[in-house]
């Protein structure tokens, strides 16, 4: 039997006489990732704003973990961990500060611990000592998440965790997303890219004018379409495979799939 | 109330302390426009401004050391203004911390990063000449209503923080309150001035302030003023905080 971590009913927001999101529905299971696709401006970081206490609804019912997000928000904050479509980390502290930060904010023992074990996981030991500022963004988003997972939250919500990342952090951060959910964590990501959710999602809603406008696995997804015609196509390597081929990726991350 | 109000503030402030201490530049700036004015009106202007005080410097320091805060302020709403451009302010907000401790980490910053340019700037102006009979009890009056007066100026400076929509916005607000020192009697007595000038001059907070250090400086009877600054003060902090808890309020809904 599959527990529900969140649980969204007939959520509506609007700014002024913007309407974001126009009644809202869906569930994630616990242990799962669900994906909200959607282009930009479909009402995707306002939804998880919702979820992760920072915005109010206007009308509708979410849950997290069985926490009412409006009513229950301090229980809500306990069991979830934002990682925010610009990377949440500070600055002017080193990596190893802005870990601290977070496991002091969080109230938990040995907090110089705790930092120097995530560090050491997200290939950070050596940049831990450096100020933030330095760093590429592909080890600031590393760096990011590994924030968001002081103090083992239940839930982590991603909000386009791959957005403005190269290719091979991309893969780092997918192989993280899908190690968290391997320990049981629940994880929402929303993305704009349709790869990225077919890469990672267990679920896959499709947000679109402030509706979400299909919900389920990829395989449910496919079967709204015509059934598959058989072509024959040449298969060209993609740009990409180009260029993780020309870089030398050596494999810290899984291949990406072959989509042609 | 939170009950990790006090460590979870004092956690942020240690955060925001080392912002200071990293780049000590912003001390330096906030000390370096006051002394720049001390030294052009004891040394320039000086000359030819009759103040009945033996020791111009004496006179200017309290005047000098407003326009000081007020200028430092600024710094205050633009540390709270870049947190919000960046994701960390949603990070905070989206954790189970007192909420409130968030603003009162950037208020603490301010007093410390205040009163370490003060300390600065009364340091030049004893290499200028500035001499005091003040004890210890005066030195404390005196740090206490400064204080009160960059606490005051504080959440003033948190309303322009969390309402600004640009960093330009956050720090320009600290202008018309920078120039308030120079219509009050911190450089030349308010009797010099024309009817309506005096006027303004002599009803606005900053004179009163300048008066009751002035006065504790010299060993003299502070008279109504103190109670004047104080009310100025305290009336300007329970309006500005007012205001600024309701725009947090506003900013995370």
């Amino acid at each position: 039997m599959t527990t529900t971590a969140i649980r969204v009913q007939g959520i509506e927001k609007s700014y002024k006489d913007l309407q974001v999101l126009r009644g809202v529905d869906f569930e994630v299971a616990s242990g799962s990732i669900f994906a909200l696709l959607g282009s930009n401006g479909a009402g995707k970081t306002t939804m998880v704003k919702i979820l992760a206490t920072l915005l109010k609804a206007d009308g509708g019912q979410a849950a997290v973990e069985g926490f009412d997000v409006a009513t229950e928000s301090l229980q809500v904050r306990q069991s979830i961990s934002l990682t925010g479509q610009f990377a949440a980390v500070d600055e002017v502290l080193t990596g190893k500060e802005n870990l601290v930060l977070v496991a002091k904010l969080r109230h938990l023992k040995n907090p110089g611990q705790i930092a120097d074990e995530l560090l050491a996981q997200f290939s950070l030991t050596d940049a831990g000592s450096r100020k933030v500022a330095t760093y590429s963004g592909g080890m600031r988003r590393r760096l990011d998440i590994a924030m968001s997972l002081i103090g083992d939250p239940k839930v982590i919500f991603l909000d386009e965790p791959t957005t403005g990342l190269d290719p091979e952090a991309r893969l780092e951060v997918w192989q993280i997303v899908k190690n968290l959910a391997n320990r049981g964590t629940t994880v929402l990501l929303t993305t704009q890219y349709l790869d990225e959710a077919e890469q990672l999602a267990d679920r896959i809603a499709v947000l679109h004018e402030g509706r979400i406008i299909a919900n389920g696995t990829l395989q449910e997804l496919k079967r709204l379409l015509p059934p598959a015609k058989v072509e024959y196509v040449e298969k060209q390597p993609s740009l990409e495979d180009i260029f993780l081929a020309l870089v030398g990726n050596t494999g810290t991350s899984e291949p990406v799939k072959d989509r042609s | 109330m939170n009950t990790h109000f006090f460590a979870d503030t004092s956690v942020l402030l240690g955060r925001s302390m080392r912002h200071i201490f990293r780049s000590v530049d912003t001390i330096i700036t906030t000390a370096i426009t006051p002394i720049a004015l001390m030294l052009l009106f004891v040394y320039v202007f000086g000359g030819a401004i009759r103040t009945d005080t033996e020791n111009y410097v004496n006179y200017l320091l309290p005047g000098i050391m407003l326009i000081a805060i007020a200028s430092g302020i600024a710094y205050t709403a633009v540390r709270l203004f870049t947190d919000m451009q960046g994701g960390i302010f949603e990070r905070f907000q989206s954790m189970p911390i007192a909420r409130s401790s968030v603003l009162w980490a950037h208020v603490l910053t301010s007093l410390v990063a205040n009163g370490l340019s003060l300390v600065i700037i009364v340091g030049v102006a004893l290499l200028m000449g500035f001499r005091t009979s003040a004890n210890v009890l005066d030195w404390l009056a005196v740090a206490g209503i400064l204080a009160l007066f960059t606490l005051a100026l504080t959440w003033i400076a948190i309303i322009a923080g969390l309402s600004a929509k640009s960093v330009d916005g956050a720090g320009g607000f600290s202008y018309p309150l920078i120039f308030l020192p120079f219509i009050s009697s911190a450089f030349v007595p308010t009797e010099t001035m024309p009817g309506p000038v005096r006027w303004f001059a002599e009803n606005q907070p900053v004179t009163s302030i300048v008066n009751t250090v002035q006065d504790l400086f010299a060993q003299r009877p502070v008279g109504g003023d103190i109670w004047v600054a104080l009310a100025w003060c305290l009336g300007i902090l329970v309006v500005a905080y007012a205001f600024a808890t309701a725009a947090y309020k506003r900013q995370i809904a």
